[in-house]
């Protein structure tokens, strides 16, 4: 089924919302030093959490990495919840213990965030055999990148997926750099989606700048996936606008690098077809950028108020 | 009662878990159809009675193996994997230390993992280090985790199904040597606690802490040292994590000595962490330093006259309480 308005509505407003979210935690904590510890973010890369969470229902469920915010975003995770985790506040939605790597967000499906490269698609397996095992009508969605691609676990869970067909989508973030690294330097095929014929499952290579191409992409892989004909690898081509993380000097990536993918930056694009299509006018965008900072705005006033855990609390949490 | 080994025992448990829960489910290398077709073994015989959605055979890939069970657990599911031996936790580690154990502390509480991860452990049948070597320490270092080592097919039995209800990722350690030493089993429901350890033998001289197939040695031992005028009470841990000090402390303020016992290899192993317990709560009470009997510090050899030379005997065990009684 082709993206309807609405859908196309549904990711410009969640490409907005994770791009102030994230130029927001750009300036916190590299500007304002707010926020303690790492800080990954996916800036320029928001078309494959916006596309593939459209792409979804409710009772779907994804397995995210590191980069996980515009994934969790467009999953329709809290952002004040989320954004006072990120501050490692007691109201944040994992109660501090996670920070902004490990946040975890059951409530919408997104139970996992594991920033071990490579930890989440065996979890996945396991989230999509249960789903096989209930006779349950959803998939699980796997987002990894380019480097997560080389750890042996991921080999081991496509090859499981594949051996007994469960629900799966894996989604390859393939945004040319691995920490330092670039792609060439750490993996000599040109496409990770090739390597799906090892698993005889489809593989598939997608523009990740195209929100409505990605959405497309994971439509056909759920409804293969929820038709018993197991899982999918989509790869997604993107760039990583800022470093690995804010604190990342980038000498390794060159400047008019940046610049030229910040030139076919995802929102631009899906705004101007949008434009072009009449389906949105520039008022209406205007508005939604209005509305985007407004709840960023309103999830960091939520964060900064909001109370550190007690030390004592560190203690509890661990067994169930 | 029914005479069972501890391979039978284990396999009572599981049968009796499934018919009692339908999310119950075994997953791992050779659980379904194995290349040894023995009913002394834990799974024998699963495959026929529940079908092969319940009890499913994995390729060899115990990082999927142990991921299924941390995703299924999440899903509300009670997944028991197994891998294969000890020595493979190595490869599924990460999902047990970095997933299973921590993933309901990131979630902040909002989640849990019931999953049990059984492993075959122990020295013994001459197949080397890469197959035997007791890693129980590593694995009790990790908090999130429980660690269970049972020493008779009664205790495998009533800890597995403890294990199998647990809310918790427990990790279900089988000495393979004691699948084919038959001991008594009650029939039906039997459940034993986690976190409690139990005195296989009561006595006042002094105390051997113990677990897994080591207990066979200390019980063997005591009985020598018994006729000897030496009365030695033997606490089985069965439960490494959570531990259960008081029984510790409880036993060793009584006989003022102590001896632990384990077969892993010594440096970092578990015997460290039982000596230091004793040490900063019951130091008063000791009336003569600690031993500990131990693997030596050597990777298993296959050799058997090596691999006898590692396994702690009743031998060493009789002289280490003799040095300090």
């Amino acid at each position: 089924m082709p993206a309807s308005k609405e859908i196309k509505l549904e990711m410009l407003r969640s490409m907005l919302l994770a791009r102030k979210f994230e130029e927001s935690l750009t300036e916190l904590c590299t500007i304002k030093n707010k926020i303690p510890g790492m800080m990954i973010l996916c800036t320029g890369q928001e078309a494959v959490g916006a596309g593939v969470c459209a792409a979804l229902e409710p009772e779907d469920v994804i397995i995210t990495n590191h980069r996980s915010h515009s994934h969790l975003l467009a999953k329709g995770a809290d952002p004040k919840l989320l954004m006072a985790e990120i501050f490692c506040k007691r109201t944040g939605c994992n109660k501090g213990k996670s920070g902004t790597l490990h946040l975890a967000v059951p409530e919408v499906n997104a139970p996992c965030t594991t920033t071990v490269v490579g930890g989440g698609p065996p979890i996945a397996v396991g989230r999509a055999f249960a789903q096989q095992y209930r006779g349950e009508k959803c998939v699980t969605v796997c987002f990894i990148g380019d480097g997560a691609a080389n750890e042996g676990s991921v080999h081991e869970a496509m090859n499981l997926a594949s051996v007994w067909r469960l629900p799966v989508v894996f989604v390859c973030e393939n945004n040319v750099y691995a920490g330092a690294q670039r792609y060439e330097e750490h993996t000599r095929a040109a496409n990770i989606a090739d390597r799906a014929a090892g698993y005889a499952m489809p593989g598939e290579v997608v523009d990740g700048n195209d929100a409505v191409a990605v959405y497309h992409s994971v439509q056909e892989a759920r409804e293969r996936a929820l038709a018993g004909k197991g899982p999918t690898l989509i790869e997604y081509k993107t760039y990583r606008w800022r470093g690995h993380g804010e604190n990342d000097m980038q000498i390794y990536q060159p400047k008019d690098e940046i610049a030229r993918w910040q030139a076919a930056c995802p929102i631009l694009r899906l705004r101007a077809d949008m434009l072009a299509e009449g389906l949105v006018s520039a008022d209406e965008v205007r508005t939604m950028e209005a509305q985007a900072e407004a709840v960023v705005q309103e999830a960091i006033r939520f964060a900064e108020e909001s109370p550190y855990p007690e030390p004592h609390e560190a203690l509890e949490d661990v067994f169930a | 009662m029914q005479h069972l080994g501890m391979g039978q025992a284990v396999n009572q448990a599981l049968r009796e878990e499934m018919i009692r829960d339908s999310g119950v489910f075994i997953a791992g290398e050779g659980v379904g159809v194995s290349i040894h077709d023995s009913p002394m073994l834990p799974t024998h015989g699963l495959l026929a009675e529940f079908g092969p959605t319940r009890v499913r055979d994995t390729p060899v890939s115990e990082a999927a193996i142990a991921g299924l069970a941390v995703g299924a657990a999440e899903a509300g599911l009670k997944p028991v994997v197994e891998i294969m031996f000890n020595p493979f936790f190595t490869l599924a580690s990460d999902m047990i230390v970095n997933h299973a154990a921590k993933l309901r502390y990131l979630s902040g509480g909002k989640s849990s993992f019931p999953l049990v991860v059984r492993m075959k452990s122990g020295a013994g049948f001459g197949a080397g280090c890469q197959h035997s070597h007791n890693l129980e320490a590593w694995v009790a270092h990790c908090p999130g985790l429980k660690v269970v080592m049972p020493s008779t097919p009664a205790d495998a039995k009533g800890l597995l199904k403890s294990a199998i209800r647990d809310p918790n990722p427990v990790v279900f350690i089988e000495d393979m040597m004691l699948y084919f030493a038959p001991g008594p089993v009650p029939e039906g429901e039997y459940l034993i606690p986690i976190g409690k350890a139990d005195v296989k033998r009561p006595g006042r001289d002094v105390t051997v802490i113990t677990w897994s197939k080591m207990l066979g040695v200390a019980l063997g031992a005591a009985e020598t040292l018994a006729a000897e005028g030496i009365e030695a009470e033997v606490v089985d841990l069965r439960t490494l994590s959570p531990l259960d000090t008081e029984t510790i402390l409880a036993s060793v303020r009584k006989t003022g000595r102590l001896v632990v016992l384990h077969e892993a290899c010594r440096t970092g192993g578990f015997a460290g962490e039982v000596a230091a317990v004793v040490m900063e709560q019951a130091f008063d009470s000791l009336k003569a330093p600690l031993r500990r009997v131990t693997g030596p510090d050597i990777p298993v050899p296959a050799s058997p006259p090596l691999e006898r030379f590692y396994i702690p005997d009743e031998g060493q065990l009789i002289a280490a309480v003799k040095e300090i009684v």
